[in-house]
């Protein structure tokens, strides 16, 4: 555990100290304030405006950081030769993977949260230089806590993410593994509708095929709340629960194959 | 003597070729026993199979047959991996992190607190000749001075075994040097020593027990000291007060006579006849003793010999059909 835990703290320490990711925070911190501007465009929208682009934006920077860091996790631990030094200490393969894995976990809550803040800031300033009258018409509150359910589920999708990028880099390279990682991440916002193609063919091996898929493939659809949060539609705690508990399975399910894939692996 | 590690039957075979995989066979049941507190030298050309050795001890490639231990235990066993150390061949660590950084790392892979891990790590930066640079990121290190941290982080735990892949590769004559007195003095403390190399003067220099391999074969193994002096191969000797007349009437018994200055002379003998007959002589003529020393075939001229030795016919059968 302990070995974990330091791997999972040197990841993060790596992540800190790469100028990429402050690229990337800072570009999404610009694009949440941008959204401020953009909202002022539109007649009595600027709230949505801003919480639609704000959350689209933690979501998308969130993605390239899991996808990006996620691809090279393992891999680059390879390919420089790295991991040679790291496995001859006690250390247990699976253990580099978790560890691995919890470190980019760690650094996605601590960049989330960033923007969170950010968003939350450019709220608060939207909510300052409006009335009481106008607050009022709004579907919800500026600084909505509801928000925060959409961020922890955009939180969740990328541990998801994260994990599926993990899988790709314990036995390919970071570019095949980024093609893999983002079409899976594609592929995985549109699986309920596997399920629907299915009502639709005639065939009982396509429908076999279409529902195999759709309970392989991850189900991340049900991840993005964010247009329920920004018309002030409610959140159950139930449906954040059953998210929480679907992701969580489908996590463990992947770092457990990519733990199998790396301990067999040859570091020729 | 107990063996600190021992391999049996070590076979390992990689797949080549892109479309069409076929076997190569890296490394070819190999049989070799390391005893406990010696410095053995794991000698061999490039692509002789010593690496690929190395990585099967520490479980970073998988044997195909045969089996290793360590410390009386499986390789790859975590236990064991507490009491050993390994530097691979040219290390690469997290360019990110300072030299301190990463000892205090790796010492918390192994459990250490954290000031018992600093502690380590400065002691041992102190003893591969790291200063002042110990806070400078490892990227702007130079190729000797990782090779450097990379001794020091395979010495953080006090190994009872170090595994060492080529550990002079990239040093400058002064750190060749430090590292074999690093190595002596990690012997004396009772540390087992295991190092591949193909630098010869390396392993005439340290090791008490060699194993040459060639193109994944075991060629030959033992006491260094047995390998060379039993294969002499003549004499030198030096006589004083010489006349020439004297060496002249004896060099046709020797295969060379060279005059080094004034009366002094160098003989090469044969091994046979043994040189006590001249050596009478030379006393009779008036001439004296300056030294008289087997010529031994030197390590480098064995290996050589060695490894010419695998013919191609055994490369062939090295590629598993």
């Amino acid at each position: 555990m302990k070995a974990t835990a330091a791997i999972a703290v040197n990841v993060f320490r790596e992540s800190v100290r790469d100028k990429v990711l402050y690229n990337l925070v800072l570009f999404a911190i610009l694009m949440i304030g941008a959204s401020y501007a953009i909202g002022q465009l539109t007649a009595g929208q600027d709230v949505k405006i801003i919480k639609d682009l704000g959350l689209a934006a933690t979501s998308l920077f969130g993605l390239f950081i899991a996808v990006f860091i996620g691809i090279g996790l393992v891999s680059k631990e390879v390919e420089r030769r790295s991991v040679y030094s790291l496995l001859a200490k006690p250390v247990e393969r699976w253990q580099l993977v978790v560890g691995k894995y919890a470190g980019l976990v760690l650094t996605l809550v601590v960049n989330i949260g960033v923007m969170a803040v950010a968003l939350y800031l450019v709220l608060a300033y939207l909510r300052w230089g409006v009335g009481p009258q106008i607050e009022k018409a709004w579907d919800a509150p500026a600084l909505d806590p509801a928000l925060l359910k959409a961020i922890y589920l955009i939180f969740v999708e990328l541990a998801l993410v994260t994990a599926i990028a993990v899988l790709f880099s314990t036995f390919t390279t970071p570019i095949l593994a980024a093609a893999f990682t983002f079409g899976l991440t594609i592929v995985g916002q549109y699986s309920t509708d596997l399920r629907n193609f299915q009502d639709v063919l005639d065939s009982s091996v396509a429908q076999g095929v279409a529902r195999g898929m759709y309970w392989l493939l991850p189900n991340l659809g049900q991840f993005d709340v964010k247009s329920q949060v920004v018309h002030g539609q409610p959140i159950a705690a139930r449906y954040l629960a059953g998210a929480s508990g679907y992701a969580a399975l489908y996590i463990a399910f992947l770092l457990v194959v990519s733990s199998v894939v790396f301990s067999r692996r040859d570091f020729k | 003597m107990d063996a600190a590690l021992r391999t049996e039957e070590l076979t390992k075979d990689y797949a080549i070729g892109f479309w069409r995989k076929r076997p190569y066979r890296a490394l070819d049941r190999l049989t070799i026993s390391v005893p406990a507190g010696e410095v053995f030298g794991f000698l061999g050309p490039n692509g002789a199979g010593k690496t690929t050795t190395l990585k099967l001890l520490m479980q970073l490639v998988f044997p195909t047959g045969g089996r290793a231990e360590i410390l009386g235990r499986p390789a790859g066993d975590l236990g064991v991996k507490r009491r050993i150390g390994y530097l691979p061949e040219h290390p690469y660590f997290y360019d990110y992190l300072t030299a301190e950084e990463l000892l205090r790392y790796f010492g918390s892979l192994f459990g250490f607190s954290s000031a018992d891990a600093r502690q380590r790590a400065s002691r041992l930066l102190d003893e591969v000749g790291i200063g002042g640079e110990r806070r400078m990121q490892l990227r702007k290190f130079s190729k000797g001075m990782l090779q450097r941290v990379g001794i020091a982080q395979a010495l953080l735990n006090e190994p009872e075994l170090v595994i060492f892949d080529e550990p002079m590769s990239g040093l400058d004559p002064l750190g060749r040097r430090d590292v074999r007195s690093l190595i002596l003095r990690l012997r004396d403390r009772g540390c087992t020593v295991f190092f591949s190399s193909h630098v010869l003067s390396d392993a005439e220099a340290l090791c008490n027990e060699v194993a040459i391999l060639a193109r994944g074969r075991l060629v030959a193994t033992g006491r260094l000291a047995d390998m060379l002096a039993f294969r002499a191969r003549g004499w030198e000797m030096v006589i004083a007060g010489a006349t020439d007349a004297f060496v002249a009437s004896v060099a046709p018994r020797c295969r060379r006579a060279v005059r080094i200055g004034d009366g002094r002379y160098l003989l090469e003998l044969p091994l046979e006849p043994p040189p006590e007959r001249l050596l009478a002589e030379v006393t009779a003529s008036g001439a004296h003793l300056v030294a008289l020393n087997p010529i031994r075939e030197t390590l480098e001229d064995f290996f050589v010999e060695q490894v010419a030795s695998v013919s191609d016919a055994d490369v062939g059968r090295a590629v598993v059909r």
